[in-house]
């Protein structure tokens, strides 16, 4: 469509990306219908293409965000459904990720969200502050309806409600030496440890090398690595969010030139799609561009590593799992089919549920954030899953694991907890105390 | 921005009064169905017709007829001008407001009222997507039959309002031929309902009237529609050509012979590369022009209309024919063509014509319509369904370029003109609008128009419903 920017606006490297991305839409209003928010609210502006006017009307205004903008911006899950279904290929989420910094340098927001904000910035990220954090909610958990029922008090609320119940065990892997495999080497990858996962969950990492070094691929185990910056870089917090990322480049760089990587696996897919836009968030940084961009090729889901190593075919059991698609996975990293064809060859029985397409409402820090619209989605996501009867839920990232797993008393697991059980390693305790 | 086509002048009285007017609706509904801050109305300011844009004093999102009603009433005792938006897909500026028009939004009304398979009826709102209703009878069995290639996103309201086609329309019909009954309120606020689940009601065909009336009526708040039950199995098979003129000629001849194929769909070869880099469905890019021949039926009922098909093809030098393999590949055949105006996007901005043609004059429509893209320097891609007459030559511009705009508005113009003066009518379903609303003269005389623009005063003296749009502003009454 039509822009109108000056060519002193279009100096500036991410207005001149942006203009790009604006230029491609037709408005043709595809986006809308598969939106989760406009679907929930049935308001264009919250819709992508809602959103794609505000934020070019602001952009080429020079506009400060004002609080308009913002109820709008913030609403939007980030979770890139509208990226699938546009056909002219309006590269959404580099657009929401500039708004989102420009909110973050030009508007005030009241002081509660401001501080819900800080806190969470300062706080998941930090796998031990983390930790800390829930031992601390447990304790306060009985407070949270009371919490809810005060306007600006409702995140925290929410934040209380979603702590899992009863504390696990710190992992032992993500510090631990490089694991050696257990079979003919085959490959040598590191995994993200990353920040809130081994805290939520540290058996899913354990799998997952478990599962590797099975069928003969070496852990590497690079020091320095944390959190991969997705959660502050959706809060448009850039400069943090870039630290994190520079960071991982540089833990996951030096492993490279000392032993070689093939793949560096990503077992939480929010942060796949996130390590994977390294090579973007840091092009205008010389010293990290290039360093950046091979960090991103190197990057792989863990279901998409799985798939190059053909794993066996095994006899079919009577397990019907129903596989949610993480956004991140589908819509973020567009992959679909491996983890859905490597459930099947491990043999279980998949589900497709209704509206998969549709975000469970997690998206990283929007079930705090924006509780009330991510309730609903959970709920919805929550009939759609369970209309399929399944035994167990399949999913590939934790966030959407804590959010559909505070409703609905079916188990779910990281979909590398079942092929890791599948193909040897211990049943996963949540499916042994259910059955 | 290029003006070449004028909006009624805003109502001043309109204008000074927005403030009481904004207060008024926030009585009538909850405060989140009124959206009134400069900034959020930006969104709304046009449809998928972008060129033309005008922010509307205010929108309102109404959850019920009632709500409707009330605001309608309102509208009508204030003499404030409403414009109906359903999910905004226009390609003709149907739902492109003014300056002192309320965009009255169904949006909201998104519910599947009752599916009545004894009958064959969906009822649903008018907010409610076109595909959204075949989604919901799909496991058992039946669909909904028009599908415009919008139907992800568009709302049968829209549909309704400009009776709306699709590829699958060649065998079952437009909206008109799909719809049985309204829930409509008038512009003052009276709900009325026509017909019913029967096929036809007593006394005048008013149903027929109102779809396709672009808003100008009435709004349209529910919807019965006919299901139909799906077919044993349905095939789409591509059949490459080398000129667009020998797969223009080939269609006339299926048709002629006497076979209705659900869906005949033309691609060119710009057409055809846009829509593979998006969709990977597979199009062949060896072929000067491409149409996608969907047969359904029996195995046996589609092997033999493929035979006669292939056949007549053949005799029109094709190509290459290729049958699809799974369901897989007929879906994103389907999504190829379907998403083939977003995914013009990837390459140039675009108008889409809408005109309709005599199939006899296919070939000789498409080769004119080169000449004239050519004569103003510009490009151009078409996709269209082929089986109908249905052109959608998409004019390429670049929309920085206001000149190039221009031009492309003027080539628009005369290939509809081209599409009248050939026998053929100027929109086969995106609607007159705005855009093709100054053409109207081209395609009838004073005294048709003076009889259409009657029939419209009987139901809004006024002109308060979508007020800019269908007739030429001058000669109005």
């Amino acid at each position: 469509m039509q822009t109108s920017f000056t060519p002193a606006q279009l100096e500036d490297p991410h207005v001149a990306e942006s203009e790009k991305i604006l230029r491609r839409c037709v408005h043709c209003g595809f986006c809308t219908a598969t939106c989760p928010t406009y679907v929930t609210l049935g308001n264009e502006l919250d819709s992508p293409r809602g959103r794609i006017y505000l934020i070019k009307d602001m952009l080429e205004n020079d506009r400060p965000a004002d609080e308009e903008v913002v109820t709008h911006i913030d609403r939007c899950l980030s979770c890139l459904s509208c990226v699938t279904t546009c056909p002219s290929g309006v590269d959404y989420m580099h657009l929401v990720d500039h708004a989102r910094i420009h909110i973050e340098n030009t508007y005030k927001r009241p002081l509660p969200d401001r501080l819900i904000r800080n806190l969470l910035a300062a706080v998941l990220p930090y796998p031990a502050r983390f930790r800390a954090a829930l031992a601390l909610a447990k304790i306060a958990r009985p407070f949270a309806p009371l919490l809810k029922g005060i306007r600006v008090l409702k995140p925290l609320g929410a934040m209380l409600e979603l702590a899992p119940k009863s504390a696990k065990r710190a992992a032992t892997v993500a510090e631990s030496d490089a694991v050696p495999p257990k079979a003919e080497k085959r490959g040598r990858v590191a995994i993200l440890s990353g920040c809130a996962q081994p805290v939520l969950d540290p058996e899913i990492n354990v799998a997952t090398i478990r599962l590797l070094t099975r069928f003969g691929i070496e852990i590497a185990a690079p020091k320095g690595e944390g959190c991969c910056g997705a959660l502050v870089h959706h809060m448009g917090r850039e400069e943090q969010a870039l630290t994190f990322a520079r960071r991982n480049v540089d833990a996951w760089m030096a492993e490279v030139e000392a032993g070689g990587l093939d793949a560096i696996i990503v077992t939480t897919s929010g942060c796949g799609t996130t390590i994977k836009d390294y090579g973007h968030m840091l092009r205008l940084d010389p010293a990290y561009a290039e360093k950046a961009a091979r960090v991103s090729t190197l990057a792989k889901d863990i279901t998409e590593y799985l798939a190059t190593l053909d794993l066996p075919k095994l006899e079919a059991q009577k397990l019907t799992v129903a596989y949610h698609s993480a956004c991140s996975l589908q819509h973020g990293q567009k992959i679909t089919m491996p983890p859905k064809t490597l459930l099947k060859t491990a043999g279980f029985t998949v589900r497709d549920p209704a509206e998969g397409h549709l975000c469970c409402g997690s998206a990283g820090t929007y079930n705090i954030l924006q509780s009330e619209i991510s309730t609903q989605l959970k709920s919805r996501k929550v009939k759609n899953i369970e209309a399929t009867k399944p035994d167990v839920i399949a999913a590939g990232n934790i966030g959407c694991i804590t959010q559909i797993g505070s409703g609905t008393e079916i188990p779910i697991l990281h979909t590398v907890q079942l092929l890791d059980w599948a193909y040897g390693g211990p049943k996963p305790a949540a499916i042994s105390q259910k059955r | 921005m290029s003006e070449a086509i004028q909006f009624l002048p805003p109502r001043p009285s309109v204008l000074a009064r927005r403030d009481t007017i904004i207060s008024d609706l926030l009585d009538l509904l909850p405060p989140e169905c009124v959206v009134h801050e400069a900034r959020a109305l930006v969104p709304f300011e046009t449809d998928a017709f972008i060129s033309y844009r005008r922010l509307p004093l205010a929108v309102v999102l109404p959850k019920n007829t009632a709500q409707v009603a009330a605001v309608m009433k309102y509208c009508h005792r204030a003499g404030i001008p409403v414009v109906p938006r359903g999910a905004g897909t226009s390609l003709s500026g149907g739902a492109i407001p003014q300056e002192d028009a309320i965009v009255l939004g169904l949006s909201r009304m998104s519910r599947i009222i009752e599916l009545d398979y004894a009958n064959r009826t969906a009822t649903v709102q008018a907010g409610v997507t076109n595909l959204s209703i075949s989604e919901a009878v799909a496991t058992d069995g039946f669909f909904y039959a028009p599908d415009p290639s919008s139907q992800l996103a568009c709302t049968i309201g829209g549909n309704i309002g400009m009776n709306s086609g699709g590829a699958h329309c060649l065998k079952y019909g437009v909206t008109t031929n799909n719809l049985l009954g309204v829930k409509m309120v008038l512009v003052d606020g009276t709900v009325i309902e026509l017909g019913g689940k029967h096929l036809d009601a007593a006394g005048y065909d008013l149903l027929g009237l109102v779809c396709g009336s672009e808003g100008q009526l009435g709004i349209v708040t529910e919807a019965t529609v006919r299901l139909i039950a799906k077919p044993e199995g349905a095939r789409p098979v591509l059949f490459g050509f080398d000129t667009s003129e020998e797969a223009g000629s080939c269609v006339a001849d299926i048709i002629g012979s006497g076979i209705i194929p659900v869906a005949i769909e033309f691609m060119d070869k710009p057409a055809i590369e846009i829509c593979e880099a998006f969709a990977k469905a597979g199009y062949p890019l060896d072929v000067g022009a491409l149409l996608i021949v969907e047969v359904e039926g029996s195995e046996a009922e589609m092997d033999a209309t493929l035979a006669s098909i292939v056949e007549i093809a053949r005799r029109h030098g094709v190509k290459t024919v290729r049958e699809c393999q799974s369901a897989t590949e007929a879906a994103l055949i389907w999504k190829g063509r379907k998403s083939a105006f977003g995914a013009t996007g990837r390459i140039a901005d675009y108008i889409c014509m809408d005109g309709t043609v005599p199939l006899g004059k296919l070939s000789y429509v498409l080769e004119e319509t080169s000449k004239i893209v050519e004569r103003f320097g510009l490009r151009v891609a078409n996709v269209f369904h082929a089986g109908d007459g249905n052109m959608h030559p998409l004019i390429l511009f670049n929309a920085n370029d206001p000149e190039e705009a221009a031009k492309a508005e003027e080539a628009g113009n005369e290939i509809l003109k081209l599409c009248v003066d050939a026998g053929g009518c100027l929109t086969g379903e995106h609607g007159v609008g705005i855009e093709k609303r100054d053409l109207m003269r081209h395609q009838y005389s004073d005294a048709e128009l003076a009889q259409q623009m009657t029939v419209r005063a009987a139901f809004d003296e006024g002109w308060l419903l979508n007020p800019s749009k269908v007739f030429p502003l001058e000669g109005r009454a």
